[in-house]
C-alpha cells in the first residue's frame, strides 16, 4: 500500500507559484483560500531558498488530534482528509498545523470562520468519488482516477514531487547524490517522524 | 518547672515554624525553577538567528534551524482569511498547545471537575444542609431588590448556557459522540459554537453591571477576615459575623470579576478576533493558542468555583435561595448569616418608622 507524501525540493523550486495557480484552478478553491503556497526564505539575498508547502497529510496529523468533532480520518494511502458536513469551523486545526494548512472562507462577527478547506492531496472527500457534491466540497478527485496530485503534475522544474512516500524518497536521493548535495526533505520530520 | 515548660514549647513551637516555612520554599522551589525551560526556545532561536548574522562556519544548518523555528519568509500567497502566517513554513507551537489542549485541559480539566462534584457530593454528604437554628417566625426582611436579581438571573443563565455549550466543545468528542453519534453531536457541536460566540459578548454586560452596582458591597474588611478565620460557619458549626455579603460572597465576587471578566471574557473575545487591533497585534497561531489555554483553564476553574456557589445558594444552606428568587430572607436567616447587615437593616428601619427618634440613631451611629 501506498504512503503518499509530499516533497518539496528547495535545490529546484523557482517560486513561479505554479503549483499555487494549479491548485486553485483544478480545485475551485473558495475564494480568500489557497490550498498551497510558495514561500520564499531569504528573499533577494544569496542563496535564497524557495519551497512550496500545503498539508503535509502528518502521520499523527495535530488537526485531527484536536479537532473537537473528530472530522478528520487517513485514507488507506496516508491521506488525511476531513468531512465538512461534520466541521464546525471552529479553527483548532488551524491553531495546532505547524504548516498553516487548514483555511477557512469567511471571518465574520461573532468568529464565524466557516467550513475548514485544505489541501485533499486531489483525494475528494467522504462523498461518492467524483460526484458533484464531492466536487464542490472538496474539489478534483484525481487519485480515484490513478492520477497525482495537480500541484506536483504541473511543477515545471519538478521541484515539487508527490506520490509514494519510498518512490519519491529514492528520486529525490538520486537528485542528492548526483548534485552531490545534502539531503533536505523539509517538513518530513514534523509530518512523518516514524517514516 | 512552669517556666522551663513554656520556654521548651516555645523552642518547639518556632522549631515548626521554621521547618514549615523551609518546607515550604522547598516546594516553591520545586515547581517554579523547572519552569524556566520555557525560557529556553526563545533564547535559542536568538542565538540561531545571531549565528547566522555573523557568519557561522555551519551556515546551512542554521539557515534550516531557523526556519524550523518559525523563521518568516516571503510569500505572494497572502489573502488568506485569518491567517497572517501565510509567510512562515512552520509554527511548532501547534505541538505545545496540542499537548496541553488534549491533556492537561481535556484530560485533567474533566477530571478535576469530576472531582469537585464529587467533592461537594461527599460535604452534603458529611455537613449536610446549613440548617436554621431558631424557627421562622414569618418576619421577612428585604435583600435584593427586582433589578438586582434581574441582573442576577440574567448572568445565571448565560453562564449556564456558556458553560453546556463550552464543555460541550472541550468534552464532546469524547462523550457526546458515543453517545449522540458523529453527525448528531456535529450538529450539536455546531449549535453549540455558535449560541458560545454569540452570547459570549452579551454575557460579559452582566459581570460589568454587577461591577457597577454591587462593588460597594464587596469592599473587603476585617470582619471578613475574621469571617473565614472561623471557617465561614460553612466549616464548623460557628456562625461569624458578616455584613451585607460574607467573605465568601465578596471572594465569588472577585473571582467573577478578575477570574471571569479579566482572563475568561478577555481571552473570548479575543477568540472571536475583536480585540488584536486594539493591542497592535495579529491573530497569529500563538496568539489564538494562547488565548485559548487562557480562556479554558480560567473558565474551568471559574465553573468550579460556580459549582460551589451553586451548591450554597440551595441546597447547601436552608433559606439562602429565598434571597435571589423571592428577593427577601426571613429573619432569622439574616440574624444567622448576616447579623452585621441586620442590625444595619433593623436601625434603618426603626429610624424610618419613627422619625423623632432618626437623629439619636445617627448619633449613635
Amino acid at each position: 500500500m501506498a504512503r503518499m507524501k509530499f516533497l518539496c525540493d528547495a535545490e529546484r523550486c523557482i517560486e513561479c507559484n505554479s503549483c499555487v495557480t494549479a491548485c486553485k484552478n483544478e480545485n475551485e478553491v473558495p475564494w480568500g483560500v489557497n490550498r498551497r503556497r510558495v514561500v520564499v526564505l531569504g528573499d533577494g539575498e544569496p542563496g535564497e531558498k524557495s519551497i512550496s508547502v500545503a498539508c503535509m497529510h502528518c502521520t499523527d496529523a495535530p488537526c485531527a488530534a484536536v479537532c473537537p468533532v473528530d472530522c478528520f480520518y487517513t485514507t488507506d494511502d496516508g491521506i488525511v482528509l476531513h468531512d465538512k458536513d461534520l466541521c464546525i469551523g471552529c479553527g483548532y486545526c488551524f491553531y495546532a498545523c505547524p504548516f498553516g494548512a487548514p483555511q477557512y472562507p469567511q471571518q465574520q462577527a461573532f468568529g464565524v470562520r466557516g467550513k475548514m478547506d485544505k489541501c485533499t492531496f486531489c483525494a475528494g472527500g467522504p462523498l461518492a468519488d467524483n460526484s458533484d457534491a464531492e466536487y464542490t466540497k472538496y474539489g478534483r478527485n484525481r487519485i480515484s482516477e490513478g492520477k497525482l496530485p495537480l500541484c506536483a503534475e504541473m511543477c515545471a522544474t519538478k521541484a515539487l514531487i508527490a506520490g509514494d512516500g519510498d518512490t519519491i524518497a529514492d528520486i529525490y536521493r538520486e537528485r542528492v547524490l548526483q548534485r552531490g548535495t545534502r539531503p533536505q526533505t523539509w517538513g518530513w520530520e514534523t509530518a512523518y517522524p516514524t517514516g | 518547672m512552669a517556666t522551663h515548660k513554656i520556654t521548651t514549647g516555645r523552642v518547639r513551637s518556632k522549631r515548626v515554624r521554621q521547618m514549615t516555612q523551609t518546607l515550604a520554599l522547598v516546594l516553591v522551589c520545586a515547581m517554579v525553577l523547572p519552569l524556566t525551560g520555557y525560557l529556553f526556545p526563545e533564547t535559542q532561536s536568538v542565538t540561531a538567528q545571531a549565528q547566522q548574522a555573523t557568519g557561522d562556519a555551519n551556515q546551512r544548518s542554521e539557515f534550516w534551524r531557523v526556519v524550523r523555528e518559525g523563521g518568516a519568509g516571503y510569500s505572494s500567497v497572502v489573502s488568506s482569511v485569518a491567517n497572517p502566517e501565510t509567510n512562515t513554513l512552520y509554527n511548532i507551537t501547534g505541538q505545545n498547545w496540542r499537548q496541553i489542549r488534549n491533556g492537561l485541559i481535556a484530560n485533567y480539566g474533566g477530571w478535576f471537575l469530576f472531582g469537585v462534584v464529587i467533592a461537594i457530593v461527599l460535604f452534603y454528604a458529611l455537613r449536610g444542609r446549613i440548617d436554621l437554628t431558631e424557627p421562622e417566625s414569618g418576619e421577612r426582611v428585604q435583600r435584593w431588590g427586582f433589578w438586582e436579581r434581574s441582573l442576577h438571573w440574567y448572568t445565571a443563565s448565560l453562564f449556564i448556557a456558556l458553560t453546556v455549550t463550552g464543555l460541550s466543545l472541550l468534552f464532546g468528542r469524547a462523550l457526546l459522540i458515543p453517545l449522540l453519534g458523529p453527525e448528531g453531536f456535529s450538529f450539536w457541536a455546531g449549535l453549540s459554537i455558535n449560541i458560545h460566540n454569540t452570547l459570549g459578548p452579551f454575557f460579559v454586560l452582566g459581570p460589568i453591571l454587577m461591577f457597577i452596582f454591587w462593588v460597594r458591597h464587596n469592599l473587603p474588611t476585617a470582619v471578613d477576615v475574621a469571617w473565614f478565620f472561623k471557617g465561614g460557619g460553612i466549616i464548623g458549626k460557628a456562625h461569624p459575623s458578616a455584613g451585607k455579603l460574607n467573605g465568601g460572597e465578596k471572594v465569588w465576587f472577585w473571582i467573577v470579576i478578575l477570574l471571569g471578566v479579566g482572563a475568561v471574557s478577555f481571552s473570548g473575545f479575543a477568540l472571536i478576533g475583536w480585540v488584536q487591533e486594539y493591542f497592535g497585534v495579529e491573530f497569529t497561531r500563538s496568539y489564538a493558542q494562547y488565548m485559548h489555554i487562557l480562556h479554558s483553564v480560567s473558565a474551568l476553574l471559574w465553573i468550579a468555583v460556580f459549582f460551589g456557589h451553586v451548591y450554597i445558594g440551595t441546597i447547601g444552606s436552608e433559606g439562602s435561595l429565598d434571597a435571589m428568587t423571592r428577593g427577601h430572607v426571613s429573619k432569622e436567616w439574616a440574624k444567622q448569616h448576616h447579623d452585621l447587615w441586620y442590625d444595619e437593616v433593623k436601625d434603618a428601619e426603626e429610624s424610618s418608622a419613627s422619625p423623632a427618634s432618626s437623629s439619636e440613631t445617627e448619633s449613635t451611629a
